[in-house]
């Protein structure tokens, strides 16, 4: 008897995505300010929309060449496994068991982030460990929700959990007051407080109880693919290095003597070739979103509402941990 | 050949003139039959492997080894103990409780509040049966998971925070954290109450044997349902004043940011059983009017002819036979009800979908196990809740002469 089977997803993500002329990129469906959000003409703009379209400068050198698929935390790895879309950038904390479990891989970390909590100035909490015996929101299937439990328990405190599927229905219920307090990672923490009825009322605590590392995923299985993520993202912290500026790339391409920056931009050496793209493919990719720093505050930083500081996330030469390994 | 030999059939069977077997059609239909299901299987096998091979091949693990695994995250409403050390099969039991809770206590609402109107709307009193008209029509025709949500938000937004939360007498307290009343507390001596009230029960219902017979016998009638219920209330309450009270009540106190203590009715468990009650108490009430409009009002004259007052033409002659039209879309009705209360995700109730379905499935990556388990599950429950109205119905249904 001959039984065959249906191949899943094709490996060669480059050549699909080079045939059907646009990356089909994952984002978070609730809309998470400064990450991935719509305006209203429908143009998707945030740090993680600027992996997708950093990832269709360089396939295409065009960063428009990208479509959005709007994914709740439930659905975003079952969306890559089975082909829906070809990367996903949806602040998803990179674990173990997520990179060997679920056939998917990190590529890299985009924002260094940590789990907090937030609650309502009214109720007079400085510290997250006076939260004993409150009411705690929280987004189903998330890490947060797996370190909630562990962190309360390991101080020996109580909580009541209020779990919802979609952080839309999570941010209501905190909203209207049926919980005491909130937690996601502090990136979100700030986004979301934007969005309640009164940002003001709330205060973001002091306490950091996690590492989530939030970065882009592929599926397993294709090395290229993988490959034009990482270095995607790569290209974009070594631009910030190098002083490459989404302003200054045409300049500097004309002009430049740094043979790090010529490396970068592709008038030395084929970087691009061994990745299956054009050799100005990094240039591309600073040309449509600007350098790591640039993109950072442009969305969550200081050119942003949200006022997130770096922190973390600045580069290793200035006290943050941001590290691209060298182009050369 | 062999065929000849055996006794000619009671239908035409037409043979050709080889008179093979080929040709003889209840061979045929054999053969086919067993083709049909050797086809089914092998299509089934091949989806299953197919699937097993392709998560092999995107490296996705597979299995149900998970189930042992710790689960590591909590659950809002726990009816069995559960901690976070505990593994992906207990959170799958407290799941499946949960909806088991809100599914059954929905049911009997449901039933309770869809008699009610489904009468009143046949009621010869005009303001009551427009209000159940009203009440079908609007509920009827408005999606559930809406419902769900308007409940949910209406109920939130109406009421206070926990300190400023209603008091209500015995210390209960009505809050967004939900409906908190005194726990009570069995004590030491409780199942001698426990027991007394069996007693009274099993007292009651031989009452009601008693009192039929003798009805049959002599024609009288004796109040055995009053008198039932007189005697399981006289002799529980003697029972507990005898063995001294044994049942102390725990009232919530507000502690912190909570109350501490006591029953908590909360307020994403009250929107689903609400939602789900007043949804399909609107199509049970239908079915109840359909089923007494199928029978023929001379039923109605017949027994009211015998002396027969109007209660009692409704619930010995009119009700018995309505059963028969009523049970099987009340079935569905029930399946309805047991199969939507997993729209609970959408207001937050820890149901089977919302806790496996969803926190498990998120963290083991499980998709299609848990999905498979998950569909199963409803499928038994229903397949049981079936069998079981499909014998009720067998015993309510008119033995024909």
């Amino acid at each position: 008897m001959i039984v065959t089977s249906v191949a899943g997803a094709s490996a060669a993500t480059l050549d699909d995505v080079k045939a059907k002329g646009f990356v089909q990129c994952g984002v978070n469906a609730a809309g998470l300010q400064g990450f991935a959000s719509p305006d209203d003409k429908g143009e998707w703009s945030g740090f993680d929309v600027d992996i997708c379209r950093a990832v269709a400068a360089a396939v295409f050198a065009d960063p428009t060449k990208v479509k959005f698929t709007p994914l709740t935390a439930k659905e975003r790895f079952t969306a890559l496994q089975s082909g829906e879309i070809d990367l996903l950038a949806r602040n998803s904390t990179w674990t173990m068991s997520r990179d060997t479990q679920l056939g998917i891989v990190f590529t890299g970390v985009n924002y260094y982030d940590g789990q907090g909590f937030m609650a309502k100035k009214s109720l007079g909490v400085s510290s997250a460990k006076e939260l004993s015996g409150a009411s705690i929101c929280v987004q189903s299937g998330t890490t947060t929700e797996l370190n909630l439990a562990d962190w309360f328990r390991a101080n020996n405190l109580q909580f009541n959990p209020v779990v919802f599927e979609k952080q839309e229905e999570a941010d209501a219920a905190y909203d209207s007051g049926r919980c005491d307090a909130y937690t996601t990672d502090a990136s979100g923490l700030y986004s979301i407080r934007l969005k309640l009825a009164n940002p003001d009322e709330h205060v973001v605590l002091p306490e950091i109880i996690s590492k989530e590392p939030l970065g882009p995923a592929v599926r397993q299985g294709d090395d290229q693919w993988a490959l034009i993520v990482k270095w995607a993202l790569f290209a974009m912290v070594n631009a910030e290095e190098l002083g490459v500026t989404q302003a200054n790339v045409d300049e500097l391409k004309a002009s430049s003597a740094n043979p790090e920056v010529k490396r970068l931009l592709g008038l030395d050496g084929d970087f691009g070739k061994s990745i299956g793209l054009a050799p100005e493919w990094a240039a591309n990719v600073i040309k449509a979103v600007g350098n790591y720093g640039e993109s950072f505050e442009r969305n969550v930083g200081q050119g942003s509402p949200l006022k997130i500081a770096r922190g973390l996330n600045d580069l290793w030469s200035k006290g943050g941990i941001q590290y691209a390994p060298p182009i050369r | 050949m062999t065929l000849r030999d055996t006794a000619p059939s009671p239908l035409p069977v037409r043979r050709s003139s080889g008179g093979s077997m080929l040709y003889d059609p209840t061979i045929r239909g054999i053969v086919f039959q067993i083709l049909i299901v050797l086809a089914l299987v092998l299509f089934g096998w091949w989806i299953v492997h197919n699937t097993i091979v392709n998560l092999r091949a995107a490296n996705i693990a597979s299995g149900f080894d998970f189930l042992q695994t710790r689960a590591g995250y909590d659950i809002a409403q726990k009816p069995i103990e559960y901690s976070i050390d505990d593994t992906h099969g207990d959170a799958f039991v407290i799941g499946l409780l949960n909806t088991l809770i809100v599914a059954a206590l929905g049911i009997v609402f449901a039933t309770i509040l869809g008699f009610i109107i489904g009468i009143a709307r046949l009621s010869p009193n005009w303001l009551l049966s427009k209000v159940a008209a009203v009440y079908v029509e609007t509920f009827r025709n408005i999606p559930l998971l809406l419902q769900l949500l308007f409940w949910y938000k209406a109920v939130l937004s109406v009421l206070p925070g926990p300190r400023q939360g209603l008091v209500l007498p015995l210390g209960s307290n009505l809050s967004n954290r939900g409906l908190i009343i005194p726990r009570p507390i069995a004590g030491e001596s409780f199942d001698v109450v426990l027991w007394a009230l069996l007693a009274g029960i099993v007292a009651a219902y031989g009452i009601h044997r008693w009192a039929r017979a003798r009805q049959m016998a002599t024609g009288q009638i004796f109040p055995s349902g009053i008198v039932g219920l007189a005697v399981i209330v006289v002799v529980t309450l003697v029972a507990y004043a005898a063995t001294g009270g044994p049942l102390t009540l725990e009232y919530p106190e507000l502690k912190g940011f909570n109350f501490v203590g006591g029953l908590v009715l909360k307020p994403e468990f009250m929107a689903l059983l609400l939602g789900l009650t007043i949804y399909t108490a609107a199509f049970i009430a239908e079915v109840v009017r359909a089923g007494i409009l199928a029978i023929s009002w001379g039923q109605s004259e017949a027994a009211y002819a015998l002396g027969l007052r109007p209660g009692r033409t409704m619930r010995l002659v009119i009700v018995p036979q309505a059963m028969r039209v009523i049970i099987p879309p009340l079935t569905s009705q029930y399946l309805n009800l047991t199969k939507n209360s997993s729209l609970a995700v959408a207001v937050g109730y820890p149901d089977l979908v919302a806790v496996f379905a969803g926190s498990t499935l998120n963290i083991t990556g499980r998709a299609v196990e848990v999905i498979f388990i998950t569909m199963s599950v409803y499928l038994i429950i229903s397949l049981i809740t079936a069998a079981f109205m499909n014998w009720f119905n067998s015993r309510v249904a008119l033995i024909e002469r």
